[in-house]
């Protein structure tokens, strides 16, 4: 299990070609993956709530784009930084801190605490986003295999040893680090 | 030592489970209980899966009903009692009166815990909540010394439960009523201490501002170490000095008092943070087990880091040791 961290970064290496890489295609990937991610965890929206008609704006910061999140149509749209439409609630970490988070890996109260996730907009609709992804204990390379089983082989084999090169929360996180 | 876990959804209550929670509270999500937030708690169906959850690895659940039921609106806090009796809740954790006595009335074998909610801090008082509602157990507010709770113990005839880890209050619990001042809501009426559509962060310069109903309460520089939004935490100028007038964003964590606690008499030890993730209840369920285990075995329990998990990112054993500044 790597070390629990939000300063992990993406190498420049990788984020460099993302600068100019056409964003509808990551926009319909990440879509498919919404639409199916909702439609097998029905209690997200259920948790949600009132806020499913919210839009959320995810601010991967070390990311050249951002992702905007519309749960009730189920899109996971990216969009060059600066060029979004406005949302109702702006979160902002690196990759590591959502992928930690995420597969609950990392607490969000306590990487609000250290600086390493900022929040903007409608407090409210955050919680509720944030509780409701909690609670689905999701597993994101899972999710992809469910929504293209081409790619479950590979992620299976590759994952771990990823995991272990990057730093990086890859996988759900089953067991807790050691604090004492 | 009984160790008492907190959990906000049941994937926290699993986490519990797993972790080692000898019992875990919870609450039904409405405001019937003081962790009323968005996307939290649970409806009447998960808390009876939970239940199950949990009985079938020995570990019990606790409903917290805690907070002050609105005049009129009694209806949703006693179904609130009923439901929890019937999902199979091993007790309810009440603050009050009204609501102990109905319960006891209307639910006799669905065993009362009081709420620190209550702030029942002196041998009178428990005994009171005792006698008339035949209360088992009584969460002690974080006001008492380790001295004053092993002098309480020695004049009552039920259990304690102390908080060991976890988010403080500037009050005695119970009794505050700050966050009404900025937004016509609490945690004693609403189950709310600032409630997060009142809260609004912005970015200013490089700095992180919180503002509570349209008042600037804090302001994080980058890289800084940022509070909950509560006006107990909130940062403000005073005369000529500007800092935490009320109290410092610090939490309580009072695992080196576990053997001085057990002295004193206390029968369960208590986990502050049903708004946080799975992930924190995990890690401090699992430190904290260690603990109570080590103190079963007669070893010296194991130094805890967990600072990083605080509001603050620092710790304090609040009122157990006093040293008031």
């Amino acid at each position: 299990m790597p070390e629990a961290t939000g300063n992990v970064t993406i190498p420049q290496l990788l984020t460099t070609p993302m600068r100019i890489l056409p964003l509808w295609p990551v926009s319909m990937a990440l879509s498919q993956l919404a639409r199916n991610l909702l439609y097998a965890h029905p209690e997200i929206l259920h948790r949600i709530d009132k806020y499913q008609n919210h839009h959320f704006e995810l601010d991967i910061t070390d990311l050249p784009f951002v992702l905007r999140l519309d749960p009730a149509r189920a899109q996971l749209r990216a969009f060059r930084r600066g060029a979004a439409p406005a949302s109702d609630a702006r979160i902002a970490g690196s990759f590591a801190a959502f992928l930690a988070m995420l597969h609950g890996a990392e607490d969000g109260d306590t990487l609000y605490f250290s600086g390493a996730l900022q929040i903007e907009g409608d407090t409210s609709a955050v919680l509720a986003l944030r509780n409701a992804l909690d609670d689905a204990e999701l597993d994101l390379g899972a999710e992809i295999a469910n929504a293209l089983p081409f790619l479950a082989k590979p992620l299976r084999q590759s994952l771990a040893p990823l995991e272990r090169l990057t730093g990086l929360h890859l996988t759900r996180a089953d067991t807790t680090p050691e604090v004492y | 030592m009984e160790l008492v876990c907190p959990a906000g959804t049941p994937a926290a209550l699993r986490a519990a489970v797993d972790a080692g929670a000898h019992c875990i509270y919870c609450g039904f999500a409405d405001e019937t209980n003081a962790r009323n937030f968005p996307g939290l708690n649970f409806s009447r169906s998960e808390l009876a899966q939970a239940v199950g959850y949990a009985h079938a690895r020995g570990a019990k659940v606790l409903v917290a009903i805690n907070t002050f039921p609105t005049a009129g609106k009694e209806t949703l806090w006693h179904s609130a009692v009923a439901d929890a009796e019937t999902a199979g809740a091993d007790a309810v954790i009440l603050a009050d009166l009204g609501l102990l006595a109905h319960t006891a009335e209307r639910h006799p074998d669905l065993r009362r815990h009081l709420s620190v909610q209550a702030a029942a801090a002196n041998p009178d008082a428990i005994n009171f909540y005792a006698q008339a509602f035949d209360v088992r157990r009584v969460v002690l507010p974080r006001v008492l010394s380790v001295e004053e709770i092993a002098a309480i113990n020695r004049e009552i005839d039920v259990e304690t439960e102390v908080f060991v880890f976890g988010g403080l209050c500037v009050m005695a619990e119970g009794r505050c009523s700050l966050s009404s001042y900025a937004t016509g809501r609490s945690p004693n009426m609403n189950g709310v201490c600032s409630p997060p559509e009142h809260v609004d962060y912005a970015t200013e310069g490089t700095d992180s501002v919180a503002r509570l109903g349209g008042f600037t309460i804090h302001r994080t520089p980058k890289g800084g170490v940022a509070p909950y939004p509560t006006l107990c935490k909130g940062c403000f100028t005073s005369g000529d000095k500007t800092g935490h007038v009320f109290e410092d964003a610090v939490s309580l964590d009072a695992s080196k008092l576990v053997p001085k606690l057990a002295k004193a008499g206390v029968t369960a030890l208590k986990i502050e943070g049903r708004q946080r993730s799975r992930a924190y209840v995990a890690q401090i369920v699992r430190a904290f087990r260690a603990v109570t285990d080590a103190l079963e075995d007669g070893r010296d329990p194991p130094a805890l880091a967990l600072a990083r998990l605080s509001e603050g990112q620092a710790a304090t054993t609040g009122a157990y040791a006093k040293t008031w500044r």
